[in-house]
């Protein structure tokens, strides 16, 4: 399994499908853990981080996570190679960024990774598309008890699993959802998105590009709580409450959207296709931005000859790295909006 | 919703004052609460939030209390196990080792509830090769914050029953 051939092909928690998809873009549980006997990672030494490495590696490979495994050494991968898994989010920034000896675990189909000797010795991540947050925990917990009974994980009954930061203390869980919300954007209600989540002490943060900001109307929404309620506790209270009230207001301003304002929603759709259609250089913020209207568009049934996927694959696929690693080459900034106008242009008169 | 001052943006900061009582809301973009001295930086790292939430609880001079308290952390000996000091934790906010949770407990307690919604005591997944010990102390708390919820919502019936497994348990 080479990381060149993933770049082809969008994520399969990204694939446009799964329950509520139209909404809910994907569905991520991850797990925070640490071993017992070591020091955390800001006071191991590099022998100590080492040796972690090699113990979680040989113990994670012999797992059956129902898919292939293969093992990356993220230290020694190439920048191109760094950016890549975080495009795909198989990796976080600061995975990529950090130093000292670092590794991460893929699944095949890229359902589940674990990094070792990010902010906590292990992190393991599951992925799905949709909402599909109890299918998220049913893996990414098994798959922890497997783990459990070849290492020693550090954990005390009052604190619960030890975590370098005490904002993961306990169950060392972040659950997170990512979401597609422009038509509450466009109707100037996305305080109400905000007001529901203000006191459930939720984080909302942009999910593609550059920082932290909501581009594209994409959010991310996670638990911030990890500390004396329970796992299922935390993931009950996401998606019996928390999501199905933010979908309801998106789709209610959906719906609205078409029955008020049918010629302003057409036209930012058809505005952004002809962009896409006909530029010649386009950056990924404003590639990001217009798809995003074509994405409501197809979603409202206003694009009829372009699918979900499609859209969802531009999202990736015109990412830098995914763009650089198809074409082979290290592309400067401005060769790179070329290279993505000529690949969007493709794409939509394809279809 | 518009900002109240100028009328023109997205309020996108949200204030609620409780004063005496009585509870006073303001809603600003982020324009107008910067001009009003409400500078916040709209995504901000938790690490980030963490140590400033750290760094501030010493430096309001003015509450004698908390400059005790930020004394006392100051001259709080390093870890034994890893030799980590409460300013580094401070100043990365990231622990050494896991006996930092019990040589910096009463620094860090309040820390912790602050940013765990006032919770302090695990309640979610044992592993299952932890010291059987460890599993019935989680039980037993749990059974615990069970029983005074159902003394608060007087359901003297489930009291009964969650008190003698309490006691059948030690």
């Amino acid at each position: 399994m080479k990381l060149e051939n993933l770049s082809k092909h969008v994520s399969r928690w990204f694939d446009g499908s799964g329950p509520n998809s139209d909404i809910v873009i994907s569905s991520r549980i991850r797990l925070a853990r640490n071993l017992a006997g070591y020091e955390f990672l800001p006071r191991l030494t590099q022998d100590g981080q080492t040796e972690i490495l090699e113990k979680l590696k040989e113990a994670i490979l012999s797992l059956n996570v129902g898919e292939e495994t293969f093992f990356i050494d993220v230290a020694e991968s190439s920048l191109i190679h760094q950016d890549l898994m975080v495009e795909r989010h198989l990796i976080s920034k600061r995975h990529a960024q950090s130093k000292g000896p670092r590794g991460a675990i893929i699944a095949a189909a890229e359902s589940f990774t674990a990094m070792i000797n990010e902010e906590d010795h292990l992190r393991l991540q599951v992925f799905k598309n949709g909402l599909q947050l109890n299918e998220c925990w049913e893996q990414i917990n098994a798959i922890d008890d497997q783990i459990e009974k070849k290492v020693r994980y550090a954990f005390s009954p009052r604190y619960g699993y030890y975590t370098a930061c005490p904002t993961n203390l306990g169950t060392g869980i972040r659950v997170s959802v990512m979401l597609h919300l422009p038509a509450l954007k466009m109707t100037r209600q996305i305080e109400k998105f905000f007001n529901a989540t203000k006191d459930t002490d939720l984080a909302v943060r942009g999910l593609f590009g550059e920082g932290t900001e909501a581009v594209g109307d994409f959010f991310q929404l996670s638990n911030q709580t990890t500390l004396g309620m329970s796992e299922k506790e935390i993931i009950d209270e996401f998606s019996n409450s928390i999501v199905p009230k933010i979908i309801e207001y998106e789709s209610m301003a959906r719906d609205e959207l078409l029955r008020t304002q049918k010629d302003v929603l057409d036209d930012k759709i058809q505005r952004a296709m002809g962009v896409l259609k006909s530029a010649r250089l386009i950056s990924s913020q404003e590639a990001l931005f217009l798809l995003s209207n074509v994405r409501l568009g197809v979603n409202l049934g206003r694009v009829k000859d372009i699918d979900i996927a499609t859209v969802n694959e531009l999202f990736m696929l015109t990412q830098p790295a995914h763009l650089q690693i198809n074409n082979e080459k290290i592309l400067e900034p401005q060769q790179r909006d070329i290279v993505r106008a000529e690949i969007i242009r493709s794409k939509l008169m394809e279809n | 919703m518009q900002c109240q001052q100028c009328k023109q943006h997205t309020a996108t900061i949200h204030l609620t004052e409780i004063n005496d009582g009585t509870r006073q809301e303001t809603h600003l973009c982020e324009a107008c609460a910067e001009q009003q001295g409400l500078a916040i930086k709209s995504q901000i790292p938790l690490n980030e939030l963490l140590s400033t939430l750290l760094a501030s609880q010493g430096s309001d001079k003015n509450i004698s209390q908390t400059q005790t308290a930020h004394t006392a952390t100051e001259q709080m000996p390093p870890c034994p196990s890893c030799g980590m000091t409460f300013q580094e934790f401070r100043k990365g906010g990231l622990l050494g080792c896991p006996n930092d949770y019990e040589h910096f407990g009463e620094a860090l307690k309040p820390m912790i509830e602050k940013s765990q919604g006032g919770n302090s005591t695990h309640t979610g997944k044992v592993p299952e090769n932890a010291p059987d010990d460890s599993k019935k102390q989680i039980e037993l708390l749990n059974l615990r914050n069970r029983l005074e919820d159902a003394v608060q919502s007087e359901d003297y019936e489930t009291a009964a029953k969650l008190r003698d497994r309490i006691e059948h348990l030690q």
